[in-house]
């Protein structure tokens, strides 16, 4: 049987994040939802997760600020951020920054679980 | 007639001479002030120029016309009394040389009466009247010896005088004539007098000769203004002058300006002395003055002619300056109209960039919670999902649709228009919609924005379109200068009941005094690629367009102030 995949969600739309962790749920992983870099962090120093998916604008934060933060925490804990723009250069600056990918609001589910899968095999 | 339409309409700058408020209009009022600014710059010495011009040559000219007749007064005076004289002294001669007793001797008289006719002309007759006034001798063409001249006028006067001269009168031969009369005593020591009577023809001459300069009329007056000889303009010998006896002088005179008859005139006269004459020379003054007359036509007619040529040339040139200037005017607008737009422009897509972010959360929340009901539905076990659940989740959905349709409308709401649109705008709500625009932003970048609005805050009449494009540039610039957390004040306030002040005060980087002084001008940025260098510039437009005021307090580090009054209404 396949490991569950603990996952972290971040995003400060709680309705977004909420229905995400429940779809997942339903399709077998073990989803978290916070709302702030901070719960993040305390999150993850706390408990053990497989793969952290973030938004990359968070009220009064910058995603990718938090991102490097969770990094020096745990340096191996990929991260796929969760973006608003559309425009490729936005996102690679993330790419950049360490992040292992990307996905563009709104989610397509289906992309999101390969992503997910992927990043987490990318870090075996 | 249409060319000289266009031509007119070309020289008298005729172009919307009114504004919408009936006012003149700025180019009309631009050519009005500009004709009589150069016209009285050219023809006010112009005209000043031809006024003394005028004045000098009406001086000069008058006298050089005028002052002949006063000269002819004194000269024909000069040869009247001489030619009175002569005669006079004849006839003392006459008298004095013979005995008394020949004088009574007829025809001792009759030789004398010869000898002065050889001599003088003009006498017609001679006779001796003794002190009871009888003609004691005569000698001429009548029967005058044994006449009785005691109660006569001139008898009397010749009691207390040794010389007289007569009024001229008509004789028995019905011509003009006067007497001339001397006294002596005989050795008896009884006066006696010697009586000469001259016809006028000597004396009309001389005034004839002066009356034909200047086309003027010659002729004589007694003391009581009857006509002694005949005038040429009041008629006949003898009959009363009709203007008014001018005042005894020595020498001769000259009245200028004269009326007689309602006719302007120029008299010289000249009292003949030892005689009751007055010699006068008139002449119609317009006659005179008629070479003066012909130079003040000719003076006035160059004025006219010059002032209309300058007007025409002013007004032409005017005219096509206003126009040029107008053209440049109409051009520069049209840039700034496409300058304003490009920067509404970018300014839309800066909105565009926050509100494609925006609508992207709840677009990925609507799909989350579709993607939910699906899989609820799809569950694999065939049991009929949660009512409840499900109906949470639409609901959910329908809230997060609304949220996106206030962001449509709000972005709807921002005026297309750049025309000046006066209407009644709420400033402090206008300033609340624009910051609606920049909230999710400020929520990203951690800035607090606070607003004061003072209580009694008025309505204002004023561009809805153009204070949103204001403010909004300023709330950007306001942005972009400061960090994450930084703070926003706005306070909007009634100055005075008429204005309404907003203080848009930020705690950014700051400007330097250095920068400050170039601001609001085009093309000026300090934002590198990230600036047009317009925004300020079309600022402070849009302030002066709205007729309000800007300005800015700043300090490097400390963060700026922008102060923007706006008029509640707006002035035309």
């Amino acid at each position: 049987m396949e490991k569950t995949l603990k996952v972290l969600i971040v995003d400060d739309e709680v309705d977004l994040s909420g229905t995400l962790v429940e779809r997942l749920d339903l399709r077998g992983f073990d989803a978290v939802a916070v709302q702030t870099g901070k719960q993040a962090l305390h999150q993850i120093q706390h408990n053990e997760f497989d793969v952290v998916v973030l938004d990359i604008k968070l009220k009064g934060e910058d995603g990718v600020d938090v991102m490097k933060q969770i990094k020096q925490i745990k340096e191996n804990l990929p991260v796929i951020l969760l973006t608003g723009h559309v425009s490729k250069e936005a996102n690679e600056e993330g790419l950049k920054a360490g992040a292992i990918d990307y996905i563009i609001k709104p989610i397509d589910l289906e992309d999101l679980i390969v992503k997910l899968h992927e990043a987490v095999a990318a870090y075996l | 007639m249409n060319w000289f339409a266009r031509q007119v309409k070309k020289i008298i700058f005729i172009d919307a001479p009114y504004t919408a408020e009936g006012k003149p209009s700025r180019y009309n009022r631009m050519w009005h002030k500009t004709v009589l600014a150069v016209c009285a710059v050219s023809i006010i010495p112009l005209v000043s120029i031809t006024a003394v011009n005028y004045f000098l040559y009406r001086r000069s000219l008058q006298t050089e016309l005028i002052q002949p007749i006063q000269s002819i007064a004194s000269l024909t005076k000069y040869s009247l009394e001489s030619f009175l004289e002569e005669r006079i002294a004849a006839a003392k001669y006459a008298s004095s040389r013979e005995r008394s007793e020949d004088l009574f001797d007829q025809e001792k008289l009759a030789r004398i009466l010869s000898r002065m006719r050889q001599s003088f002309g003009g006498i017609v007759d001679i006779g001796v009247i003794d002190s009871d006034g009888i003609m004691k001798a005569y000698a001429g063409p009548y029967d005058l010896a044994g006449k009785d001249y005691r109660d006569q006028d001139w008898f009397g006067k010749m009691l207390v005088r040794d010389v007289y001269v007569s009024d001229i009168f008509l004789g028995h031969r019905q011509l003009p004539h006067f007497v001339i009369a001397v006294k002596r005593d005989n050795e008896q020591g009884q006066s006696m007098i010697f009586r000469a009577t001259i016809d006028t023809e000597g004396l009309v001459q001389q005034i004839q000769i002066a009356g034909h300069i200047q086309q003027s009329d010659a002729f004589l007056l007694n003391r009581e203004g009857i006509l002694q000889t005949t005038s040429r303009l009041f008629g006949e010998a003898f009959q009363k002058f009709p203007g008014r006896l001018p005042p005894y002088a020595e020498g001769s005179q000259l009245i200028e300006d004269l009326e007689i008859q309602e006719e302007a005139y120029v008299m010289g006269y000249s009292f003949i002395s030892g005689s009751p004459f007055l010699f006068v020379i008139i002449a119609n003054r317009e006659d005179v003055l008629s070479g003066w007359q012909t130079y003040k036509t000719e003076m006035l007619a160059f004025l006219a002619i010059s002032t209309i040529a300058i007007l025409i040339i002013i007004m032409g040139i005017t005219s096509t300056w206003v126009e040029r200037i107008k053209q440049a005017d109409l051009r520069r607008e049209a840039t700034l109209h496409n300058v304003e737009h490009t920067n509404r422009m970018a300014s839309i897509g800066r909105l565009a960039a926050g509100v494609a972010h925006e609508i992207n959360n709840p677009l990925a929340i609507i799909n989350e919670k579709a993607g939910l009901i699906k899989d609820l539905l799809n569950m694999p076990g065939g049991n009929p999902p949660d009512k409840e659940k499900l109906r949470k989740q639409t609901d959910s959905i329908i809230q997060t649709v609304t949220r996106c349709s206030e962001i449509t409308h709000r972005l709807l709401g921002f005026a297309r228009h750049m025309d000046i649109k006066i209407e009644p705008v709420v400033i402090d709500s206008l300033i609340r919609d624009v910051l609606g625009f920049l909230e999710k932003e400020a929520d990203y970048r951690d800035i607090h924005v606070t607003m004061h609005v003072s209580d009694t805050l008025p309505t204002v009449r004023s561009d809805r379109g153009q204070l949103q494009q204001l403010f909004l540039n300023l709330i950007n610039n306001a942005f972009d200068a400061m960090k994450k957390g930084g703070n926003l004040e706005i306070s909007v306030s009634d100055k005075d009941p008429n204005h309404v002040v907003v203080k848009i005060k930020d705690d950014g980087i700051g400007i330097s005094q250095e920068n400050i002084e170039h601001i609001f001008e085009p093309f000026f940025t300090t934002k590198k690629s990230k600036g047009t260098g317009l925004g300020l510039s079309i600022s402070y437009g849009i302030v002066k367009k709205l007729r309000g005021t800007i300005y800015v307090d700043s300090e490097l580090g400390q963060g700026s102030t922008f102060t923007v009054t706006i008029p509640v209404e707006r002035p035309a």
